[in-house]
């Protein structure tokens, strides 16, 4: 490399050796564009993910080959607004074709997308081996723009992709409404009169301004990444899609940055593969590490459910065992029997209730666990939402299958309000009866009296 | 006792059911018909997939201020009527009026609730932005939907019963849910024509309910609706007007008129024997 020799050896050495460089002019322009490229890449990119589309980034890339190499042999010219015009054109042509192919034949979206894909990288292939071969090999550079060389970005690559990403950019904060209304719900969209058509096509064009862009820094093989990755990792860690642009963007800069930095210190390491694994790296983070959609947070709300349900059973038995008389003692050993779980872990549970103040523990000749006048409260509260909901499921056995899996406590989750105030007057009135009868109150559902599928007390 | 129990709806508000016979006594075929034009005027309309027809020279003028449910077997072009209407698919022949204009100079008159199954419930967006999507339409080119528009999408999604629900992202919602907050956005058209494709598709009973009144409501204001329907059981209790579908229209008129055994055997075929395991006033209604 033109750069300080550092002979290192690891990209991790090669990122803290980062911190002792000399702010050079190349390594300036590399992270400008790469971090440019890895914006607009991350906010296009989350639109195309959105509408189920990341692939046609791929395809777009690939089919911009030909275009790449095609103004090469027209201009002569290693400049790069000539050649990105041309992968421009290139892509364009490939987008068209697709479109072609899938609405007027039986050939489907993504057979489509492979047979304009690996034409276009084929055409490609020839065209630069034809370029190498009749200018002398590497003559023309061109073969970077197969795997990326962020190094080989002058300050003119600068500032092309940054005014060509400006424009994208400002599209997108333009028509922010539309291209959402798009992306959720087109046919809504075109019923309000947006011309849902030309809205496509011109999203399209900006993907492929976003892949333009990223071509001679990241190359045509991997430059989807930088579409789908931070576009995967930010989706992660917001519900609203204006955070989501933003922090896709975000990632893809990061990346993109990262990745120049790693491939123009190591010796032939391209930018393509190191941008990859970094943007990679950061969505895996965020699958298994984000708030509420992550992995970890998935099995932590398991566990935590579990326990839940467990705690909620412990309560039951004591008040199914105390029958009614308040504060009785119950001895341990009984409980042990009635639960059948491991001692130890009935031992734990029962001082964590004991620490929320809902049971009470006395060593009267043996060991003993009585209700408080706080867990019976709560107690009583968890039957009366299990009533409501076991008279809702034996009522109501059309309810969406997506519903059934949540328990009772979260039962106003699932119940629209008018649901929840009929079925409770209902209990009342069936309590007051039974009041009246001066005999046992049956739980049980008036008829169908399945098994709930989900309730405390039953953990999947 | 402020329920009523009937034998495959479950839990029924007395009022709703009192309504409903109210209703169903008062006669429905020959009322005088309001001046002015028709909301939905189809003249010859045919639409075609890759040459294979998928509704055959469909004539259908809509009464104003009624609820019509269209029905038929699938593939019978329901959606696709509704599709046409709105000129989201191309029509070989035959044409559409709205109000006695083309659909495109219509369109602030019209509100539009596609299959709830049509998009992508993992959207990151929460139920009140989807609402305030129902004003898009009037605010025009680049502009932002602001305090206004939120303050409108509040108020209809209160009237669904989901105020409760406004910042809930949209795929923790269930499927009623769901189904209520694409009613709040076409109420938040404020139209005075509404399509509804399959409103009722995979709602739980209480959500239909909460639809049913709407939709009552709806044309106590004068509105008009025009619903996909797949419950046959149900269409007499829900619906005013009723056309029957399968490529070409077979019956299109009052339900106590056109709702009769003769034409939904034309329009099944011999398909229809689930209807004999129905409700008594099911059976009575085809029977007639």
């Amino acid at each position: 490399m033109m750069m300080v020799e550092l002979g290192v050896s690891s990209p991790l050495a090669a990122v803290v050796a980062v911190l002792g460089l000399e702010w050079s002019y190349t390594l300036r322009n590399v992270v400008a564009g790469a971090a440019v490229l890895g914006v607009v890449g991350g906010v296009l990119g989350s639109f195309a993910t959105l509408r189920r589309q990341s692939l046609l980034g791929d395809t777009l890339a690939h089919a911009a080959l030909p275009g790449v190499c095609i103004a090469y042999i027209i201009t002569g010219s290693r400049e790069s607004l000539p050649l990105m015009i041309g992968a421009g054109l290139s892509g364009l042509v490939g987008t068209l074709f697709y479109l072609l192919i899938t609405r007027t034949t039986r050939i489907k979206d993504d057979a489509g997308l492979g047979i304009v894909l690996s034409t276009g990288f084929g055409l490609g292939l020839l065209l630069l081996t034809y370029v190498q071969n009749t200018g002398g090999s590497g003559q023309s550079g061109l073969d970077r723009f197969l795997f990326g060389q962020a190094a080989s970005l002058v300050r003119n690559d600068v500032i092309t992709m940054s005014i060509l990403g400006a424009i994208a950019l400002a599209t997108v904060v333009l028509l922010f409404k539309e291209f959402k209304l798009l992306s959720f719900d087109p046919d809504f969209a075109a019923s309000i009169g947006y011309p849902t058509t030309m809205l496509t096509i011109l999203i399209t064009a900006l993907l492929i301004v976003a892949v333009v862009i990223g071509l001679q820094a990241v190359g045509v093989i991997l430059v989807v990444a930088i579409l789908i990755a931070p576009a995967s990792a930010a989706r992660q860690w917001t519900d609203q899609l204006s955070t989501m642009l933003v922090l896709s963007g975000l990632f893809g800069a990061v990346s993109g940055a990262i990745g120049a930095i790693l491939s123009s210190q190591i010796t032939d390491l391209p930018t393509g593969p190191a941008v990859v694994l970094i943007a990679t790296t950061l969505t895996a983070i965020s699958l298994l590490a984000a708030p509420r959609r992550g992995l970890l947070w998935a099995a932590i709300s398991r566990r935590r459910h579990r326990q839940r349900v467990q705690l909620a059973s412990i309560l039951h038995d004591l008040a199914d065992a105390a029958a009614g008389e308040a504060g009785a003692v119950i001895p341990l050993t009984d409980l042990q029997a009635k639960r059948g779980v491991p001692g130890r872990l009935m031992t734990r549970q029962l001082a964590m209730l004991a620490s929320r103040g809902l049971v009470a523990r006395s060593i009267n000749g043996r060991e003993g666990w009585s209700l408080t006048a706080a867990g019976a409260e709560a107690t009583a509260e968890a039957s009366r939402r299990e009533r409501v909901w076991k008279q809702y499921m034996a009522r109501q056995m059309d309810l969406p299958v997506d519903a059934i899996h949540y328990d009772a406590t979260e039962i106003e989750r699932v119940l629209p309000p008018e649901a929840l105030a009929m079925i409770e007057a209902e209990l009342r009135a069936e309590d007051a009866a039974a009041i009246g009868r001066a005999s046992d109150v049956v739980a049980g559902p008036p008829r169908r009296p399945s098994r709930p599928t989900a309730r405390p007390g039953q953990a999947p | 006792m402020s329920t009523v129990q009937t034998s495959d709806l479950g839990v029924i508000p007395a009022t709703l059911v009192e309504s409903q016979r109210r209703r169903s006594a008062a006669p429905t075929g020959d009322e005088t018909v309001a001046t002015g034009p028709p909301p939905v005027e189809i003249r010859d309309l045919t639409v075609a997939y890759h040459e294979r027809p998928v509704l055959w020279d469909v004539d259908l003028t809509v009464r104003p201020g009624k609820l019509t449910a269209i029905v038929g077997p699938n593939g019978a072009g329901k959606s696709t009527l509704i599709k046409a209407a709105l000129g989201l698919v191309p029509v070989a022949a035959g044409w559409v009026k709205i109000f006695g204009e083309p659909f495109a100079e219509q369109r602030r008159l019209v509100a539009y609730i596609p299959q709830r199954g049509s998009v992508d419930w993992d959207f990151p967006t929460d139920a009140l932005d989807v609402v305030t999507m129902g004003r898009y339409g009037t605010l025009g080119w680049f502009r932002r939907p602001g305090k206004r528009e939120r303050q409108i999408a509040m108020d209809k999604l209160r009237q669904v019963g989901m105020a409760d629900f406004a910042r809930r992202q949209i795929s923790e919602l269930s499927g009623g849910q769901q189904q209520r907050v694409f009613l709040a956005r076409a109420l938040a058209q404020e139209a005075d024509l509404y399509f509804m494709d399959e409103p009722f598709a995979g709602v739980d009973a209480t959500t239909e309910r909460a639809i049913v009144e709407l939709l009552q409501e709806l044309r106590s204001q004068g509105k008009t609706v025009v619903a996909v329907h797949h419950d046959l059981n149900t269409v007499d209790d829900y619906f005013d007007d009723v056309a029957l579908l399968n490529v070409r229209l077979v019956a299109y008129g009052p339900v106590d008129d056109v709702f009769t055994h003769a034409n939904l055997h034309a329009t099944y075929g011999g398909r229809i024997g689930f209807l004999s395991g129905g409700p008594a006033e099911t059976s009575a209604a085809v029977a007639d």
